[in-house]
């Protein structure tokens, strides 16, 4: 292998116009994240109460259970309230909360009008062609992602 | 980890991640790709030939056609994954906002 070699893996890339000022499209993003993220993509036991996003640089995110049980999901990078976000999702690929593993999703968001535009990208994916310590993380199909994707695929598959 | 660094190569082609993201609806042969998407046979033939040395797809004969499908081993479904989870998520935060506004 060549280390000096760069990969890189193409971003995520979404942009979204919602009907509210940008003040408030920040608040219910950031601040309010618990309220419209999708409760099945939790990785707690029992089922998720609210997602938190410490309002500050180096603060924690993270998902909170009806027990009080926390789940990491990364850190915060920047942030600039209003216009923008840097956040670490640090859930590798088998998800779970990893400290030396980061991917970065970036939140802008700018005024239009009454109106928001939010831009949003989820990059440096190619940090998960480098989890690969025991040369079966992305390759083992019998947990984590691995079982996701495969119900995944299967479920694409059948659409045929 | 060789199949994860060629897996990134494969991926820095943008029609070869729109082939991918294809092939996860369902599984296409070569002339189904090229009608679906804005570039020649021949092109898809040579990105399906990257995605495959790079695990991210995998071939089968059907009769007398080459069927692609995403292989579930590979890295691309990781990013498909991710890009799906986002596509929600975001469409279900427009949706909080709108609520939000109606109050």
């Amino acid at each position: 292998m060549n280390a000096t070699r760069t990969i890189t893996a193409a971003p995520i890339r979404k942009s979204l116009r919602v009907r509210t000022p940008q003040e408030k499209a920040f608040r219910i993003f950031l601040g309010g994240m618990g309220r419209w993220w999708p409760k099945d993509h939790s990785l707690l036991e029992t089922p998720q109460r609210d997602v938190v996003i410490e309002p500050r640089a180096g603060g924690r995110w993270y998902e909170i259970g009806e027990d009080g049980a926390e789940y990491e999901w990364g850190k915060v990078l920047e942030y600039d309230a209003p216009n923008r976000a840097l956040l670490a999702w640090q859930l590798n690929a088998e998800w779970r909360f990893d400290p030396d593993f980061e991917t970065e999703v970036e939140i802008v968001f700018k005024a239009d009008g009454d109106e928001t535009i939010v831009e949003f990208e989820h990059r440096k994916l190619e940090a998960y062609g480098r989890t690969d310590r025991s040369g079966q993380t992305l390759m083992d199909m019998d947990k984590g992602w691995g079982a996701i994707l495969e119900r995944y695929v299967e479920e694409a598959s059948r659409q045929d | 980890m060789a199949n994860a660094l060629s897996a990134f190569v494969a991926l820095s082609e943008p029609m070869r991640v729109a082939i991918l993201e294809r092939l996860a609806e369902r599984p296409m042969a070569v002339g189904e790709l090229a009608e679906a998407l804005p570039v020649s046979r021949p092109a898809v033939s040579q990105h399906l030939k990257v995605l495959k040395a790079a695990s991210l797809v995998e071939a089968e004969a059907r009769g007398t056609r080459r069927v692609y499908r995403i292989d579930p081993a590979g890295l691309g479904p990781i990013r498909i994954w991710l890009d799906r989870h986002w596509e929600r998520a975001l469409a279900a935060f427009a949706e909080e906002v709108e609520r939000e506004e109606e109050e």
